[in-house]
């Protein structure tokens, strides 16, 4: 157990399929509703708010022991888009082997198991929080990083805009990730309790209508 | 590493020779190089030429359309479900080499789904002269330059020139009316490469595809012997 392992998983670089997908970002950028590092961080924001809360509660409870069948249902239902809920079940599925590589033990064999086509990504992450020794919060701040981290870098490579600037927009954005970690992790603790009730399911719903839209292009850079 | 060749075994993590239900899987051949090469004429061509003695399947990767897998499809070089198209989020490198999820998790479905496959060819998109398939992914290497991309290429190097299975220079035909010198890329490529093979082809002649085909089979009889 090394509280350094949230750096490999959190490690943009980490091998796990993120970076063909743009969170909603491709989409919204045709849209012209993402056009500059300002509305990039409105876009992040929404994301992180909605998104990126339901993801890292479902990861912390996920650490805390919560049933990963259970979560998985939770996140489909929080889930309205078909297509949102296809690819968070490949990245799921793709998080799951560099997990397994990475953090191996009958907990997450028994995940891959349960889910060979893959469960939710963010229940996946919460796993792979829990085998490498990790506590919820470091999964809810890992899932809401990752909320924004992604639209962020698919950004700079849609708009060719300037990587200063996309970093400037994730900095910014901090102070309320610590807010929304905090938030998630309470969450995630009522659920023994509560059931997956407790969880938040707070949802943008242009993010879920842009990525039905972005699924039917015929040409597109990111896979979602 | 933490592997588990059983039957009820969750799914191999890379580049496991061993299928979770304990066959030995399809050997996986990348084909690199940069855009307009040929790779995709290439695979389409080696497709004709294996089809009726082997049980293959192709993933693309297509940087930002469909257009590979769709043009394998047009030509009908394989049934439909034994070509898969896998997204690259504007970075085709990052899906061969860096972050090989995606491509793994194609090659396996394909296996699952129309397997026992012999052989499955993973076409990169077309990228530069630095891209190379990583050894989780593919078990060989075939990079793809033409003559028309300019008779100085094999001399540069680069990690696919220099350190690729089979280099193959394609598209020879088109030498004298683009004043490329094979002899001088000829002897560049075995400065680079030392023994490792070239390959000088042209689809458009009668020989076609088939040095590169010997080779594949080559490759084949090694991986299942």
């Amino acid at each position: 157990m090394a509280r350094a392992a949230l750096l490999v998983l959190a490690d943009g670089r980490f091998p796990a399929g993120g970076h063909a997908h743009s969170g909603g970002a491709e989409a919204a950028v045709k849209a012209g509703r993402i056009t500059s590092a300002a509305n990039l961080e409105d876009f992040c924001r929404g994301r992180l708010h909605t998104a990126g809360l339901v993801a890292g509660a479902l990861a912390a409870a996920a650490v805390l022991g919560v049933d990963p069948g259970d979560l998985d249902a939770a996140a489909d239902a929080r889930t309205p888009s078909p297509a949102l809920r296809t690819a968070a079940r490949r990245l799921g599925r793709q998080l799951m082997r560099a997990a397994r590589a990475g953090w191996p033990c009958d907990e997450l064999d028994a995940l891959a198991r349960r889910f060979p086509k893959g469960a939710h990504q963010p229940v996946v992450l919460g796993l792979a929080a829990r085998a490498a020794g990790l506590g919820p919060d470091d999964a809810a701040y890992c899932a809401a990083y990752e909320s924004v981290s992604g639209p962020a870098t698919a950004a700079v490579r849609l708009l060719s805009l300037d990587p200063f600037d996309a970093t400037g927009v994730l900095a910014r954005l901090a102070p309320e990730l610590d807010r929304v970690a905090v938030t998630a992790v309470e969450a995630a603790r009522r659920v023994p309790d509560e059931g997956v009730d407790a969880l938040p399911a707070a949802s943008g719903p242009l993010l879920e209508v842009g990525a039905e839209w972005h699924a039917a292009w015929p040409v597109r850079l990111f896979a979602s | 590493m933490h592997l588990d060749h059983t039957h009820s075994g969750p799914a191999a993590l890379s580049a496991d020779a061993h299928r979770p239900d304990g066959s030995h899987r399809a050997l996986r051949i990348g084909l690199g190089g940069p855009v307009g090469s040929g790779k995709t004429a290439t695979v389409a061509a080696l497709c004709r030429a294996l089809r009726d003695e082997l049980s293959l399947a192709v993933v693309t990767n297509d940087i930002y359309t469909r257009e590979d897998a769709e043009f394998l499809l047009r030509e009908a070089v394989l049934p439909p479900e034994r070509i898969t198209a896998v997204e690259t989020g504007a970075c085709p490198h990052t899906a061969i080499r860096d972050d090989i999820s995606a491509n793994l998790e194609a090659v396996e479905d394909l296996e699952d789904a129309v397997g026992p496959l012999d052989l499955i060819l993973v076409e990169s998109g077309g990228d530069n002269l630095t891209a190379t398939f990583s050894k989780g992914l593919v078990d060989a290497q075939i990079f793809v330059i033409d003559v028309a991309g300019g008779d100085d290429i094999p001399r540069k190097g680069g990690p696919g020139v220099t350190t690729a299975d089979l280099l193959v220079v394609n598209k020879t035909d088109l030498a004298p009316y683009v004043g490329s010198d094979l002899a001088r890329m000829a002897a560049d490529a075995k400065d680079q490469r030392a023994e490792l093979p070239v390959v000088f082809q042209s689809l458009r002649r009668e020989r076609g595809v088939a040095d590169v085909a010997a080779w594949v089979r080559e490759r084949l009889a090694a991986w299942t012997a």
